[in-house]
């Protein structure tokens, strides 16, 4: 069988259309290099249209005491100082200037009084941070950097007579492949979907931007394109992955109705005053309060209520706590038989604020509710339920560059898809900061290598015929197992066994599935041709998922504590040794994924002195202690 | 558990195709795509169909059901009787792929040619002010979600493929309006620009984009009626008109050029795009801005629309709506009364 395969040379190719790959595309190409981007569905419809909250920066327009060192304690604080403080440190000095930027490729955030960007609370942020654009933040973002890229290209043909001669957007296209020459990256293989003609881009560097895993769990606010593309090409091509085990399940998904099952409600409703209540009308939250937190956090529902208008003077109300926290207490509230019928528990702003009020401050909130489920949230309380929202692990990359470690030389990571920036547990409103800081560095170092490179690697014949094999193979088992139901029963297997608590026995039990199902992915197979056909395409997302969902399965066995988005029920309490380790995930010859234990990076002495010795002795070993008391003892 | 419904479903590709009858479990508080979903695990894997967030914030999954265009995500099977058949069609304006998955490329190319924002010279990043109040009226059209419904309801570009080239659709005049709105954008032309460029006059204000927008973004009355208003000021305007064409004695010698000076691209003078038809031609005597007579439009059999006769009020429908009884009462016009003593 002849093949027809299209060929495409270009300098930078960006893999993925949402926050981090548009801005790293527009990096890219401001550095004069020859860009594509691929995205899985058309162009303007990435998953960061979800985003509602809004994108943390250390700006101080409302509340002046902000600034990058509050940002960068607060990120490290949320992420149970597992984070790469590096990336923490870059991203909250430099998440300003790339919100401003936007400013001036056209973004309308909502303002203050003064004429500024508006900025709201939200959990884990000492002051109010996020700037925002009611709670379509993430559409707002997606739709800049779209028209961003336009303008460009609006540049580009008034100079070279085409609108595609810098910049080209492949829309509804996955890339299943990266070529190599060596260990240097030399391009992508893919199809176009709509046509199921494939596609070959030689270019020196990649740079993945492909987002999140959800779609391996059966209850998640991800869209069908979060199948670990990014990360399953990563480890395919040498580079590893990090901190696979934290994921981070959103406290308030809705469970109810079934339609509308794991769709995110917004933070920023807790925010605005939203509580949270049990089926016997308790607002249950100020039960469960970590020690790490007591300082912080209000005991009773009086102060806790002042808050809202005086921030200062009063401790913030537990609906506030970080959404790992969150999600916790209402998972217990649910086991201990005091949830909703399906499942969840009220989360109630009806009776805290007025219509007019509800409806202005998140009107896509009030609309969505009531064209999917025809609740009136100004009228009675949403059922809420943890969510598969986020997964904090990824490509382990070097902080400055975004260029993933391993053996591969030539790939770079930005956005959800990379691993490191938020440790355990991310802060909301950090995710659409991270995409402009990284997306931005990915861009921009990516352009550098490929100056600095002697010569252009090369696509191998032969590893292009590979490729086409592997995509064609479900096709051709047209009686080969149904896709869909091969991902159902991943999704059950992650879903009840790697989710939100987990188990030794539990997990052990999941690697076995895991394993099974792997044999069965081999074998599955896709019905008709290859023309826009669905089924096929779903055929080729489940190896990437399933190697993606083992990754996670191997490293929450080998963690044996709790922190952030891992808790594993028998090691209840965090555990300072652990914090020294990282978990990296790569695969070896055969393709089996191998773990091994790394330790997390020191951070810089200025950096540590940042934080309160009391709050650091929760986190850290006694020897790390020593150190830093050693530390401060000679500043004094 | 759920009960079987009736479903017909549009299958084929560029070549043709047939609607399919599907008969599928419905379970309680669904909506119309997970219906698809399941269709798609239990009888046909390979039906095309896109989809993104299921959340109605991507404008991915637009359809045509039982022959109105719509968000399949957002559309309740409990809006149907029990025993009501769903049809289900792919958009019917733009061009067939594969089963309800269509060539939405139009859109895309009407949104490459609009110009972008056009950031204010001197104003440094950070330090852009604008008050809440001015960007509000922008941010009603950022709101879009790119579904495409209104471009596929409107009539100008629904059976007619010939006036796309010169009609860039509803979508692209609130991206005009938007732009044209920002209180910080450096162009000045946007208003010509939508004349001129995207065919605003064809619009004649039906409303139907409104109508079937998810977002619920006034298309009509918030965008493409101030627009034309603003077109109406600088172009149809007696007084402006006359004014444009007292020159002083430095403009005089521009007229000779032959690169039109920015005064003589805003005089008058006919529209030289191609395809603009109409009032919006600026072919009809400029002091009147009078629709100029037209016979109703007809049939390639020279008959007239059975709607058109079928219609339950003589003359034509309202162009704001028939639900609209004027004055508006104070409370519910889109604009503040200026106050004299405030400010």
């Amino acid at each position: 069988m002849t093949t027809r395969i299209e060929r495409h040379h270009y300098d930078v190719v960006v893999i993925g259309a949402g926050g981090a790959g548009l801005r790293a595309a527009i990096e890219a190409r401001l550095a004069g290099k020859k860009t594509a981007i691929i995205s899985k569905s058309l162009f303007g419809k990435a998953h960061t249209v979800m985003a509602e909250g809004g994108a943390a920066a250390a700006m101080g327009n409302v509340n002046s005491r902000d600034n990058w060192m509050v940002h960068f304690r607060d990120t490290m604080r949320g992420g149970k100082f597992l984070n790469n403080f590096r990336m923490a440190e870059l991203h909250a000095k430099e998440a300003p200037d790339r919100i401003w930027e936007l400013e001036t490729y056209g973004a309308l955030f909502d303002r203050t009084k003064d004429g500024k960007i508006s900025q709201r609370n939200f959990g884990g942020h000492e002051y109010p941070r996020l700037a925002h654009v009611g709670d379509r933040t993430g559409l707002e973002l997606i739709r800049t950097l779209q028209q961003k890229i336009v303008s460009l290209q609006q540049e580009d043909k008034a100079e070279f007579g085409s609108y595609e001669a810098r910049i080209k957007v492949f829309s509804e296209t996955t890339i299943t492949e990266l070529l190599l020459d060596g260990n240097k990256v030399a391009g992508a293989f893919g199809y176009y979907r709509e046509s199921g003609e494939f596609i070959l881009l030689e270019a020196p560097a990649v740079i993945l931007a492909t987002g999140g895993v959800g779609r391996s769990y059966k209850v998640t606010s991800n869209s069908w394109e979060y199948t670990g593309d990014g990360h399953a090409l990563a480890l395919r091509a040498g580079a590893t992955l990090i901190n696979m085990e934290f994921l981070q399940f959103h406290p308030t998904g809705m469970v109810w109705p079934v339609s509308v099952k794991g769709i995110l409600v917004t933070e920023s409703v807790r925010g605005d005053g939203g509580v949270l209540k049990n089926s016997e009308g308790k607002r249950f939250m100020f039960e469960y309060v970590p020690d790490v937190f007591r300082k912080q956090y209000a005991e009773t529902e009086e102060e806790a209520d002042r808050w809202y208008s005086d921030p200062d003077n009063n401790r913030r109300p537990p609906e506030l706590l970080p959404r790992d926290e969150v999600a916790r207490a209402i998972n217990s509230e649910v086991k201990a038989g005091r949830g909703s019928k399906a499942g969840g528990v009220y989360l109630d702003i009806a009776s805290r604020l007025p219509a007019e009020e509800i409806q202005r401050r998140l009107p896509s909130m009030y609309h969505q509710f009531k064209e999917l489920a025809d609740v009136d949230i100004t009228k009675e309380p949403m059922e809420v339920g943890p969510t598969c929202h986020y997964v904090m692990g990824g490509v382990e990359v070097d902080p400055d560059s975004g260029a993933a470690f391993g053996e591969v030389e030539g790939l770079f990571a930005a956005g959800e898809v990379s691993g490191g920036m938020h440790g355990s547990n991310r802060l909301g409103g950090n995710s659409l900061s991270d995409l402009l800081v990284f997306g931005k560095r990915a861009g921009e170092h990516a352009a550098a290598y490929t100056d600095a490179l002697a010569k252009r690697p090369k696509v191998a014949t032969a590893d292009v015929e590979q490729a086409v094999d592997v995509a064609l193979a479900p096709l051709s088992r047209q009686s080969g197992e149904n896709p869909y139901t091969l991902q159902q029963d991943l999704q059950v297997v992650m879903g009840d066994l790697v989710g939100i608590i987990r188990r030794e026995g539990e997990l052990t039990d999941a690697l076995k599935r895991l394993e099974e199902l792997e044999l069965r992915v081999a074998n599955v197979g896709a019905i008709g041709g290859r023309k826009y056909n669905p089924g096929w395409h779903l055929a080729l997302d489940l190896r990437n998922m399933l190697v993606v969902s083992i990754c996670t399965a191997k490293a929450a066995l080998e963690r044996e504590e709790s922190r952030g988005g891992h808790t594993r029920e028998d090691f209840p309490g965090m555990n300072p040794q652990w914090r020294l380790l990282n978990l990296i995930c790569s695969l070896d010859s055969d393709g089996d994924v191998h773990l091994e234990r790394k330790p997390v990076p020191t951070m810089r002495d200025e950096l540590i002195q940042l934080f309160d010795r009391t709050e650091l002795s929760k986190y850290m070993t006694d020897d790390e202690l020593t150190a830093i008391d050693a530390l401060s003892g000679e500043a004094k | 558990m759920g009960t079987k419904r009736h479903f017909k479903v549009w299958r084929g590709d560029s070549s043709g195709g047939e609607i399919q009858d599907f008969d599928v479990e419905v379970n309680e508080g669904e909506v119309v795509l997970d219906v698809i979903h399941r269709l798609q695990a239990t009888q046909t894997p390979d039906l095309a169909c896109r989809w993104n967030c299921k959340a109605g914030k991507c404008g991915s999954c637009s359809m045509e059901i039982n022959g109105m265009p719509k968000l399949g995500c957002m559309t309740r099977m409990s809006t149907f009787t029990d025993d009501e058949t769903i049809t289900i069609t792919p958009l019917r304006t733009f061009p067939v792929i594969r089963d309800l998955v269509t060539d939405v490329s139009y859109n895309y190319e009407k949104a490459r040619e609009t110009p972008a924002f056009a950031p204010p010279e001197g104003v440094a990043p950070g330090e852009y002010r604008m008050q809440q109040v001015d960007v509000e009226r922008s941010q009603e059209f950022r709101k879009c979600i790119e579904c495409f419904l209104c471009q596929n309801t409107c009539h100008v570009v629904r059976d007619h493929e010939e006036n796309k080239e010169a009609f860039a659709g509803p979508r692209f005049f609130i991206r005009a309006a938007e732009l044209d709105m920002h209180p910080l954008d450096a162009r000045t032309d946007r208003k010509n620009y939508s004349r001129d460029h995207q065919g605003l006059g064809y619009c004649n204000i039906t409303k139907c984009c409104t109508e079937v927008c998810p977002e619920h973004i006034k298309i009509t009355d918030n965008a493409i009626i101030p627009m034309k208003e603003r077109v109406v000021d600088n172009k149809y305007d007696p007084l402006v008109w006359l004014g444009r064409k007292i020159f002083r004695r430095d403009e005089l010698e521009k007229q000779d050029k032959a690169t039109p000076s920015r005064h003589e691209r805003e005089n008058m003078a006919p529209s030289n795009t191609m395809g603009v038809t109409g009032v919006a031609s600026g072919t009809s005597t400029p002091f009147s801005s009078a629709r100029q007579p037209e016979p109703p439009a007809v049939g390639p059999d020279g008959k007239l629309d059975v709607a058109e006769i079928l219609s339950q009020k003589q003359g034509g429908p309202s162009p704001f709506g028939d639900d609209h009884e004027f004055p508006l009462p104070s409370d519910r016009v889109t604009y503040h009364h200026p106050t004299p003593d405030k400010d």
